[in-house]
């Protein structure tokens, strides 16, 4: 197991390398550039401007100093539209804040729907399995930028007892309506992938030599069913944990909390070069990992699984 | 008083097809330390019968009637009392040894599970025992091998590990669902073979539940022939293999191949098992059946005693049966086409055929010991 870790990481190596160069090619293959406003430039500030980032380089030496700067100093470079600001302070300063409210919203999402999904399956087909069926449902048709607004209508406007935007790390009422908004959607997802496999594994066969060992059903369902139930749920989590932590354009903009999930965007419309890249990076490099980590709990949920 | 009695027992499953009966009116009981065949083709009955009496009926399945185990009712019984009487009193195992058991658990933790919950023992003293029941089994270096996963074992000795697991708590009464249907030709002895020894050494009853007559010809005392979800046909193994008094009975004994006579083809009973979610007014098996007369159609005869400790259920004369005296012209089935006849109208027969050869076809790709 440890072999296959290292092995993984290994190969993650040249994953990365590759994601980096394509993405720099496709960034650079995009029309427009940093410095295209509504107001052409004096070619000779553009051809200045462009010196000084070293876009007159040849592609093939822009990627090359890039890998170097990363590599040697870990540096990010400045960013193309804000330059008094490098990068590595822009995700030190977006990237805990999405990763605060996203981790909160993925435990969020995973309790509720994993507990919602067991509940369904146990309760199959009574009004507690259409009560959950239908919570998720509810859930799931309303996407996040709707769920936004409607939150901000009744805990801010009506209420008036959450604040309505912004972020503080000391305060965690500013933290309730961007956790709800991302999970929910997520945890409807969580709950139907849980009650279907749930469902299932409770039908196999070896559920039943469980209860024929004259378990309770509570032992049933927590030592017999419910680890080979997680695997898909699993699965799933993987690629979500990382889109919540690296956070949402959506949750950014209507509760102007800061995160990075603002800045990939606004870079990839700005074409701020040196940001995209970053935040491609930083989320390039989650999704390895915790896909690895979901590799790593495959095998210890299920023996049959060896690397 | 016997062990187990079993009174109108009926089970009724609600489907998007409608209700199915699959097995109506069933009283038997089962003495200390007998053996009890319970043999029928695949859809008799048989084995949601014996699901009924361990309280497994799948969730959209109901059980009506009384069956009595050692002094309790436990039919529709308060989860508690069932899950006391499961494992420790009665314990069950299963046709399909590569799915039955859990895959994600190590057979240690699977096995000592029933002794700390059953017995409060202690997690060491639980495989330690566990352990021994596994010497019992005959499993080669349990000690080792109780470590293992599941997948890790071959079908034959997956099997093994279910008899063990049943077996821990001494339970009164063994229920084997086709213990040896999915196993190979020698494994499936073997098991029968280990089977009747530990019944013996633990002075435990069996119910056998098969399509296997050759099997129960082995190891039963007495024998229930179910057709339809009924039983049609009870009584000691002997009396019934020399002169069965039913015609599914005589048509199932006919059509094990002989060895001893040569040139003969192999007989299987023409036609199919009846549908049980629309059940047929009369006798289930008329349609298929050689000593059939009008009444037949029409009323379901019931099971009545006609010797002691035999009964049937039946229209047709016992000595009419019993000499052959055919009313119905049946279509023969060629055996040699039965090899191009589609899969889904091949199956019924191939269940009749295959009943009492020592060996039925195993499922390919199963690992010999």
């Amino acid at each position: 197991m440890f072999a296959f870790i290292l092995r993984r990481l290994a190969v993650a190596v040249p994953t990365l390398l590759l994601l980096i160069v394509f993405s720099f090619v496709l960034m650079s293959l995009a029309p427009g550039g940093p410095f295209t406003g509504e107001r052409a430039l004096p070619p000779a500030v553009l051809a200045n401007l462009e010196a000084q980032y070293g876009l007159n380089d040849p592609l093939w030496l822009q990627i090359w100093n890039y890998l170097v700067s990363i590599v040697v100093h870990f540096d990010f470079g400045p960013s193309f539209v804000y330059p008094d600001r490098t990068v590595n302070q822009l995700i030190a300063a977006g990237f805990p804040v999405t990763l605060t409210y996203g981790g909160l919203a993925f435990v969020a999402a995973v309790v509720v729907g994993v507990a919602l999904g067991v509940a369904a399956a146990i309760w199959h087909n009574t009004w507690l399995d259409y009560l959950a069926v239908g919570i998720s449902i509810g859930a799931q048709v309303l996407p996040n930028f709707v769920m936004a607004p409607l939150l901000v209508l009744v805990f801010t406007l009506w209420y008036r007892v959450l604040p309505g935007g912004g972020w503080s790390f000391n305060d965690p009422s500013f933290w309730i309506m961007p956790v709800i908004a991302l999970s929910t959607s997520y945890m409807a997802s969580i709950a139907r992938i849980t009650r279907s496999s749930m469902l299932e594994v409770l039908g196999s066969n070896h559920i039943r030599t469980a209860r024929a060992k004259g378990m309770p059903e509570s032992r049933v369902i927590i030592r017999h069913a419910l680890k080979p139930a997680m695997l898909p749920v699993i699965s799933y989590l993987g690629p979500v944990f990382v889109s919540m932590i690296t956070g949402s354009v959506v949750i950014d903009i209507y509760f102007s909390t800061g995160g990075i999930g603002k800045a990939f965007v606004d870079s990839a419309l700005n074409r701020d070069y040196a940001v995209m890249m970053g935040v491609t990076i930083l989320i390039g490099t989650l999704t390895i990992l915790f896909n690895l980590l979901v590799d790593v709990l495959y095998a210890w949920i299920d023996p049959k699984i060896r690397y | 008083m016997a062990l187990l009695d079993i009174t109108n027992l009926s089970v009724r499953f609600r489907t998007n097809d409608g209700e199915v009966r699959a097995v109506s009116d069933v009283s038997l009981s089962v003495e200390q330390g007998e053996t009890l065949g319970i043999v029928g083709e695949s859809g008799s009955g048989k084995s949601q019968l014996s699901f009924a009496i361990m309280g497994l009926l799948a969730r959209n399945g109901a059980a009506s009637g009384s069956v009595r185990f050692d002094g309790d009712e436990i039919l529709n019984a308060k989860p508690k009392l069932i899950n006391r009487i499961r494992a420790e009193k009665m314990a069950m195992i299963f046709q399909d040894p590569m799915t039955s058991l859990n895959p994600y658990m190590r057979v240690a933790d699977q096995m000592a599970e029933v002794l700390t919950l059953h017995k409060g023992m202690s997690k060491r003293e639980a495989v330690a025992e566990s352990v021994r029941m596994l010497d019992a089994v005959r499993i080669p270096d349990a000690k080792g091998r109780i470590r293992l996963y599941p997948h890790e074992f071959s079908g034959g000795m997956r099997q093994r590990v279910m008899i063990a697991m049943a077996l821990l708590c001494r339970p009164k009464l063994l229920i084997a669902d086709e213990p040896t249907t999915a196993l190979d030709v020698t494994v499936q002895a073997q098991i029968m073979q280990l089977l009747s020894d530990l019944r013996r050494d633990f002075g435990m009853a069996m119910i056998l539940i098969t399509h296997d007559l050759g099997v129960v010809a082995g190891s039963c005392e007495r024998v229930a022939v179910m057709y339809g979800g009924r039983i049609r046909e009870t009584g000691r193994v002997g009396p019934i293999f020399a002169e069965p008094a039913l015609p599914y009975t005589q048509g199932l004994l006919d059509a094990i191949p002989r060895v001893d006579q040569e040139d003969e083809e192999l007989r299987a009973i023409p036609g199919q098992p009846p549908n049980m979610s629309r059940p047929p007014a009369g006798c289930a098996f008329e349609p298929r059946c050689p000593y059939r007369r009008p009444v037949c159609a029409e009323i379901d005869p019931p099971l009545e005693d006609f010797a002691p400790g035999r009964a049937r259920a039946c229209h047709a004369p016992l000595a009419d049966v019993l000499a052959r005296r055919i009313t119905a012209e049946l279509p023969e089935v060629d055996p040699i086409a039965a090899g191009d006849i589609p899969e889904a109208e091949a199956i019924p027969r191939a269940a009749v055929a295959g009943a009492g050869v020592a060996g039925t076809p195993s499922a390919p790709g199963k690992e010999a010991e």
